[in-house]
C-alpha cells in the first residue's frame, strides 16, 4: 500500500501556539485538522511536511456564534456541522449548501471550514503519486519549474477547488488570522486568494485562519451550484456562488463567484450588472434572455485548461448553467426579513452550545 | 421484485433456494482472511521499481546503493529471472523484471525485499537505471503506422501489430448482392478496468527449495505452471493457493510480476515475503478491457432479416501478449450466438501500444463488438422503419442449432427473456418526450471455454469428495473471487448427499491440496466444476446407499437421501458405515467439454462452449438536452441462467453485472496521456457509487440447460453484456443522437447535440475505420449448408 512518510506531530495549545510553531518551522510545518486532503497528499509525495502541528482538537477554533455583526464560524467546525446546522441554512443558504456538497458524509465529519477554506488547488497532472510525477516530468507547483497543463504559462494553473469559498466571498464574508505573536487580522475573504495554484492564499506562512466572519444575511439570498460528474464524493469541476440582496421586490445587488475554473475563486460580479434595478419577477418569471446574457458575461473570464475530470469546454459551459441556476435558485427564496442577524443570535449560541 | 419460471423438476434439496452464501458471515463480520491480511513470522516487504518510461531500452541497472541501505535484504533484476513467460503459450513475450526492455510506464524493473515497506521503497528509489527512450506507440493508429525505430516486440509484426485473423463462413459477398439495404456504421469502445476493491497481493515462503504461494489469483493453476517455468522448479515443488478473493472481474487471471518476483525473493533469502500493489499498481497491472475500433456491415431484406454481416475490430492490446489473440478472436466470434447470420466474415487485429497490457475483463473481448452489434441493429430498424425488438426477434437462433461460424448453441431463451423484460419494463408502451428514453438489448455469453488456455488432456475441473468422522470435504481446484464458487460447490455436494450447505467443508484453489480447476475466468465454474463436484458426489452418494441399504437389507433405490438421512440411518451412522463397508471414503469427479461444440478452422478455438447464457436488457433514463448529463432510473434485466442453483447468488451477479456495464457505459476510462495513465486513483477513474445505481429488476428464465448441472448456466459475465448497448440506444431514444463511442459521456452528447444543430450527422463517434493488413480469407464452409439459408 502507500505509506505515509514519517512526520513529527505537535498538539498546539492554542492558536496562537500553533502560529508560532508555523513560523518557526516554516516550509516544514502544516496545520493538521481533518486532513482529509493533507494525508493521502502527503502519501504522494505531494505535500512533504516534517511537522504536523494539530489544531484540530482547539476548542476556540469549534464555536458558532453569532452578534448583530453577524455569525463567526470556527475555523476548526466541521463541515459536516455547518451542513446539518439548520438556523445557519436559513441565513447562508448557498454556504451551508456548499458545505454540504464536499467530498462524502464520511470526509465531511472530518474535514473542517477552515480546511475548506484553504484546501489546496487541483490538478490532474499535480494529484498524482511522486513516481507519476517523475515520470512526466515534475510540474513547477512541486519539485519542477513548468506547467505542465500550460507550459508557457508563468505561474502554476492548478484549480481552486474550495467549495465553500466562493460562497463566502459572495456574501462579503472576512476570515480572521492569528499571527505569531497572537495577533489577529481581519481579511476579506476575497483577499485570502490570489492568481497561482502553488501560492494560492496570500496568508504569510506563520497565520492561521481561526474563523470565518459571515455579515448579517440582511438582506442577501444565496445559493451555490457545483458542477461535477459523480454528486457523492467528487470535487468541483465548475460552480458558482451567487448572493443578491433586494428591496422590496428589486434586486439591488448580485454578486457571482466561480469556483475551479482557475487558481482562484473568480468574482465575476461586474456580470450581474444588468439584474441590478430589475424586478426579481423578470428572473424568475422566465426573462430567459436576460439571465443567459449575465451567464454568459459571468463565464467569459474564466478559462478552464484541460487539467481536471470531463472536457474542459463542458465545464464552461456547464459553469455558465451553474450561474443561471444560482441565481434562479437565489432569486426563489423567502426574502430575508427584518433583524435577522439578531434573531440568528440567540439560536445559533444555541446550537453551538450542543455542538 | 424477481420472478422465477416454475422449474420443471421439483426440487427437495437445497438446489434453486435463495440461500445466503456459505462465506458470507465471514466477509460481514471481517473474519476472512484476505491475501494482505497474512502475517508470517519474519516477513519481509517487497517493492517493485517500475519504469518512467512509456518505451526505453534498458541500459544498466545499478543496485549497489540499494543493496548497502539498512534494512534490504535482497534486490533482484531482470538477470536474476530471465524466463519469459505469459499467459498464452503463442506470445510468452513477459519478464517478471524487465533488463532488457521497458513497454509502458509501469513496467517493472527492479524488485526489493526489506524489513517493510517503507523501506523497501527507499531501496527502490536508490536504485539507478539508465534508459535510453524509444518512440512511444500512443494508439492504434500509431500502432498500425510504420515504426517510428523499433516496434515495442520483435516477433509478431508487421511492425507493432501483434495478431491478425481474417475468417469468412459462408458466401458473403452473395449475401449483400441479394440485401435490400446495407449499412456500415463505426464504432469506438474505450479501454477500462476491472477495480476490484482488493489490490493485488502475493505472499511467498520458501524452505528446503520448496516455494509456497498465497495470492489474490484467479486461476492458481496458471500462476503454478509460469511459477514453476520461470523459477526452474518442477512443478511439485510450487504450491500455489489462491487467497479468498476481494474481486476479480479477470484482472487477477494472468501470472503477474509481483507474484514470481516474491517467490524468487523468499528462495533467495529464506524468509517469507510479501508484496502488496498500491492502488496505482493496480492500473499499470490492469489486463483491463481492450479499447476497440469497429466497423460492421450488414445486409437485410425489406423485413429486417441478416443475409450477411462483415465485422472489423482492431484492439489496442497495450504492452504485451497476455490473452490477447484470444481477446481478438472473442471480439468477432459471439454475434452469430444470438442472432442468425448465414454469411458471416470477420477479420480482427490487435495491436501492440506502450500501455499497460489489456487482457480479459468481464465479457472478455465481447462487450465491445456487443455494443457495436446492437446499437447498429437499432440503426438498421430504424432506417427500415421496423420496431427495433421486432427485428431482433426475426433474426434471433433458435434453441438446440449450430451458428455459421460452427458454435453448438443448447438451451436458448432468446424469446423468453425477451418477452419477459418487455413486459416488466412496459418497453413497447412507453411515452416518447425530449429527454426521456429507453433501450432494449440482448447479448449471450459462454459457460467456459470449450478449450484450455493451453493445450493438455487434463479435463478442464475435477474434484475429490471424503466423508469420515470429520464430515464432508469437498477438494476443488475451483477459486471463489466473490463470484459464489465456494457456495456453488457445498450446494452440489449437500444436493447429493442430503445435506445443507453448511455441513460441506470445502479445500479449494490450492495446487498443493487439490486437483486441477482450470480456473474462475470464462463463467465456467459452475458448468464446469459444478459437473464435476455433481460427479464425486454422487459417486459418494451411491457408497453410502449402498451400505444402509446392505444392511437394511433393502434395494438401493428404496434408500432416500435427504435431510441428513441416508434410509433410516443418521448421516454419520451412514458414513461409519459405508467405511466399514468400503474402506476411505473418497470419490473423483471430472468434466470435459463434450467434442464438437466448435469448428475446426484456424482459431475456432475460441467462442465454443458447452452452454450459452443469454441476457436482455431494457434501460431507462433521463437525458439532460441542455448539459448531456444520463441520469438512469432503472434497469431490467432478463437472464436465461438454465437453472439458479442459489437465486439469490445468481441476482447479485446479475446487479453486479449491471453496475459494471453501466460504469462501462456511462463513466470508465482507462486513458492515457502523454504516456501515462491519466486517471490512476479510485477518485479520478470514475465509476458508479451507490447514487448513480439504479433500480435494478431481475427476471431468471430457467430453459434447465441439457448438459449444465441441474441445467445451470452462468451469470458472472453475461448481464453485463446488454447493458451497455441498452444505455446508448435509451440516450437516442431521449435525444435523437447517436453516441457511438462508450462510455457516453455528457460532453460526448452535447457534442453530438451539437453536430446535429449545425446539420451535420446527428452522432458523436469515430469518423473512420484504419487501414489494418488484415491477412487473405480463410474461408470455412458453413456446418450444413442447407440450414441457415433463407
Amino acid at each position: 500500500m502507500l505509506r505515509l512518510p514519517p512526520f513529527s506531530f505537535l498538539r498546539a495549545r492554542d492558536v496562537a501556539e500553533a502560529a508560532g510553531l508555523l513560523a518557526e518551522h516554516g516550509d516544514q510545518a502544516m496545520l493538521v485538522a481533518g486532513g482529509t486532503d493533507l494525508v493521502p497528499k502527503m502519501k504522494r509525495g505531494q505535500l512533504t511536511p516534517t511537522l504536523l502541528v494539530g489544531v484540530g482538537h482547539l476548542a476556540e477554533l469549534g464555536h458558532v456564534s453569532a452578534s448583530d455583526r453577524g455569525v463567526e464560524i470556527g475555523a476548526g467546525v466541521t463541515l459536516a456541522r455547518v451542513a446539518a446546522d439548520a438556523r445557519l441554512g436559513a441565513a447562508y443558504p448557498g454556504y451551508v449548501q456548499a458545505a454540504a456538497s464536499v467530498s462524502s458524509p464520511a470526509l465531511r465529519n472530518a474535514g473542517t471550514i477552515g480546511g475548506n477554506l484553504c484546501v489546496d488547488t487541483r490538478c490532474n497532472y499535480y494529484d498524482m503519486s511522486f513516481e507519476w510525477r517523475q515520470a512526466l516530468g515534475f510540474c513547477m507547483k512541486k519539485d519542477g519549474d513548468v506547467c505542465r497543463v500550460a507550459p508557457a504559462s508563468t505561474y502554476c494553473r492548478a484549480i481552486a477547488s474550495s467549495d465553500t469559498a466562493p460562497v463566502a466571498i459572495a456574501l462579503g464574508a472576512t476570515v480572521v488570522l492569528v499571527g505569531p505573536g497572537g495577533q489577529r487580522r481581519e481579511l476579506a475573504a476575497a483577499d485570502l486568494y490570489q492568481d497561482d495554484g502553488r501560492c494560492y492564499l496570500t496568508k504569510q506562512p506563520g497565520e492561521v485562519v481561526e474563523s470565518l466572519r459571515l455579515p448579517p444575511p440582511g438582506g442577501w439570498r444565496s445559493a451555490y451550484v457545483k458542477v461535477r460528474r459523480r454528486h457523492a464524493i467528487d470535487f468541483p469541476l465548475g460552480g458558482a456562488a451567487v448572493a443578491l440582496a433586494t428591496t422590496g421586490p428589486i434586486i439591488e445587488a448580485c454578486r457571482i463567484v466561480l469556483t475551479a475554473v482557475g487558481p482562484r475563486p473568480l468574482d465575476v460580479s461586474a456580470a450581474a450588472e444588468p439584474l441590478v434595478g430589475r424586478p426579481l419577477a423578470e428572473v424568475l418569471g422566465g426573462d430567459v434572455g436576460l439571465l443567459a446574457e449575465v451567464a454568459a458575461a459571468a463565464v467569459k473570464p474564466a478559462k478552464p485548461l484541460d487539467n481536471a475530470d470531463l472536457h474542459y469546454v463542458w465545464r464552461k459551459q456547464m459553469t455558465r448553467r451553474a450561474v443561471e441556476q444560482a441565481i434562479r435558485q437565489a432569486a426563489r427564496q423567502p426574502a430575508p426579513h427584518g433583524a435577522p442577524a439578531a434573531t440568528f443570535g440567540a439560536d445559533a449560541a444555541g446550537g453551538a452550545k450542543r455542538g | 421484485m424477481t420472478a422465477v419460471d416454475t422449474p420443471v423438476v421439483p426440487w427437495t434439496g437445497v438446489v434453486g433456494r435463495p440461500l445466503p452464501r456459505v462465506e458470507a458471515a465471514a466477509k460481514v463480520t471481517g473474519a476472512i482472511a484476505y491475501a494482505d491480511d497474512l502475517q508470517l513470522p519474519g516477513m519481509l516487504f517487497c517493492k517493485l521499481l517500475r519504469s518512467p518510461h512509456p518505451h526505453a531500452r534498458v541500459v544498466s541497472v545499478d543496485t549497489t546503493a540499494a543493496r548497502a541501505m539498512r534494512g534490504v535484504v535482497a534486490v533482484l533484476t531482470g538477470h536474476d529471472l530471465p524466463t519469459k513467460y505469459g499467459i498464452m503459450p503463442t506470445c510468452e513475450d513477459e519478464q517478471a523484471l524487465e533488463h532488457e526492455k521497458v513497454r509502458f510506464v509501469g513496467d517493472p524493473v527492479a524488485a526489493v525485499a526489506a524489513v517493510d515497506e517503507e523501506t523497501a521503497l527507499a531501496a527502490c528509489r536508490a536504485i539507478q537505471v539508465e534508459y535510453q527512450p524509444l518512440a512511444a506507440v500512443e494508439s492504434i493508429e500509431d500502432a498500425l503506422a510504420p515504426p517510428d525505430g523499433e516496434p515495442l516486440h520483435d516477433y509478431a509484426g508487421p511492425g507493432n501489430v501483434h495478431r491478425l485473423a481474417a475468417l469468412e463462413f459462408g458466401d458473403v459477398e452473395a449475401g449483400f448482392a441479394r440485401a435490400d439495404h446495407v449499412r456500415e456504421d463505426v464504432f469506438f469502445f474505450e479501454g477500462n478496468t476491472h477495480l476490484p476493491m482488493e489490490q493485488h497481493s502475493a505472499t511467498a515462503q520458501a524452505s528446503d527449495g520448496q516455494v509456497t504461494l498465497w495470492s489474490s489469483t484467479q486461476n492458481p493453476h496458471y500462476v503454478h505452471r509460469a511459477l514453476a517455468k520461470v523459477l526452474g522448479l518442477p512443478m511439485g515443488s510450487v504450491r500455489v493457493v489462491a487467497a479468498p478473493l476481494g474481486g476479480g472481474f479477470g484482472g487477477k487471471c494472468d501470472p503477474f510480476s509481483h507474484e514470481i518476483a516474491v517467490c524468487k525473493l523468499a528462495l533467495v533469502t529464506g524468509r517469507p515475503v510479501k508484496c502488496t500493489l498500491t492502488r496505482e499498481e493496480v492500473f499499470y497491472t490492469h489486463r483491463g478491457r481492450h479499447p476497440t475500433l469497429m466497423w460492421v456491415r450488414t445486409g437485410v431484406d425489406r423485413e429486417g432479416h441478416i443475409l450477411a454481416m462483415h465485422f472489423r475490430s482492431v484492439l489496442d492490446g497495450g504492452a504485451y501478449g497476455s490473452y490477447g489473440p484470444a481477446s481478438m478472436l472473442y471480439t468477432g466470434a459471439l454475434q452469430p450466438t444470438t442472432y442468425r447470420i448465414p454469411a458471416y466474415r470477420f477479420e480482427g487485429a490487435r495491436v501492440f501500444t506502450s500501455k499497460a497490457p489489456c487482457g480479459p475483463k468481464r465479457g472478455h473481448g465481447t462487450p465491445q463488438p456487443r455494443f457495436a452489434l446492437e446499437v447498429h441493429l437499432d440503426k438498421i430498424a430504424e432506417e427500415l422503419g421496423i420496431d427495433p425488438v421486432t427485428l431482433r426477434r426475426r433474426n434471433y437462433v433458435e434453441p438446440f442449432t449450430r451458428t455459421v461460424n460452427w458454435l453448438r448453441v443448447t438451451s436458448c431463451g432468446l424469446q423468453q427473456i425477451t418477452d419477459r423484460v418487455l413486459d416488466a419494463s412496459g418497453y413497447a408502451r412507453r411515452r416518447r418526450r425530449l429527454g426521456h428514453g429507453m433501450g432494449f438489448a440482448v447479448s449471450s455469453y459462454m459457460c467456459g471455454a470449450g478449450l484450455s488456455i493451453y493445450w493438455n488432456t487434463l479435463p478442464h475441473s475435477q474434484c475429490v469428495v471424503t466423508a469420515g468422522r470429520g464430515g464432508v470435504t469437498v477438494f476443488c481446484g475451483a477459486t471463489d473471487i466473490g463470484q459464489g464458487s465456494d457456495s456453488m460447490l457445498a450446494t452440489v455436494a449437500a444436493e447429493e448427499l442430503g445435506l445443507q450447505p453448511g455441513a460441506i467443508r470445502l479445500v479449494t484453489g490450492d495446487t498443493g491440496l487439490t486437483p486441477v480447476d482450470l480456473g474462475s475466468y470464462s463463467s465456467r465454474v459452475t458448468f464446469m466444476a459444478g459437473n464435476a463436484a455433481r460427479e464425486a458426489a454422487a459417486k459418494l452418494r451411491q457408497l453410502l446407499v449402498e451400505a444402509v441399504a446392505e444392511a437394511e437389507g433393502r434395494s438401493p433405490e428404496q434408500v432416500q437421501v435427504r435431510d441428513a438421512r441416508i434410509g433410516s440411518l443418521g448421516f454419520e451412522e451412514a458414513v461409519a458405515l459405508a467405511e466399514e463397508r468400503f474402506g476411505t471414503l473418497a470419490t473423483h469427479g471430472s468434466y470435459t467439454p463434450p467434442a464438437g461444440i466448435g469448428g475446426r478452422y484456424k482459431g475456432a478455438g475460441v467462442g465454443p462452449s458447452p452452454a450459452y447464457s443469454y441476457s436482455a436488457a431494457v434501460v431507462e433514463l433521463d437525458a439532460d438536452p441542455v448539459t448531456g448529463e444520463i441520469d438512469v432510473h432503472k434497469v431490467w434485466l432478463a437472464h436465461d441462467i438454465g437453472r439458479a442453483i442459489n437465486e439469490l447468488a445468481v441476482r447479485g451477479q446479475v446487479e453486479g453485472g449491471v453496475c459494471m456495464g453501466l460504469g462501462e457505459a456511462l463513466m470508465e476510462a482507462q486513458a492515457y496521456r502523454h504516456g501515462l495513465v491519466k486517471q490512476p486513483s479510485m477518485l479520478d477513474y470514475k465509476s458508479l457509487t451507490f447514487l448513480e445505481m439504479p433500480d435494478v429488476e431481475t427476471i431468471l428464465v430457467e430453459t434447465v440447460d441439457p448438459e449444465g448441472p441441474y441445467g445451470a448456466k452462468e451469470v458472472g459475465q453475461g448481464p453485463l453484456l446488454p447493458v451497455i448497448p441498452a444505455v446508448v440506444s435509451a440516450v437516442h431514444d431521449a435525444l435523437g443522437v447517436w453516441v457511438d463511442e462508450v462510455p457516453v459521456t455528457p460532453d460526448k452528447v452535447l457534442r453530438a447535440l451539437e453536430a446535429r444543430a449545425r446539420g451535420r450527422d446527428a452522432r458523436y463517434g469515430p469518423k473512420s475505420f484504419p487501414v489494418v493488413p488484415y491477412p487473405p480469407l480463410v474461408k470455412v464452409a458453413p456446418p450444413d449448408a442447407a440450414a441457415p439459408t433463407l
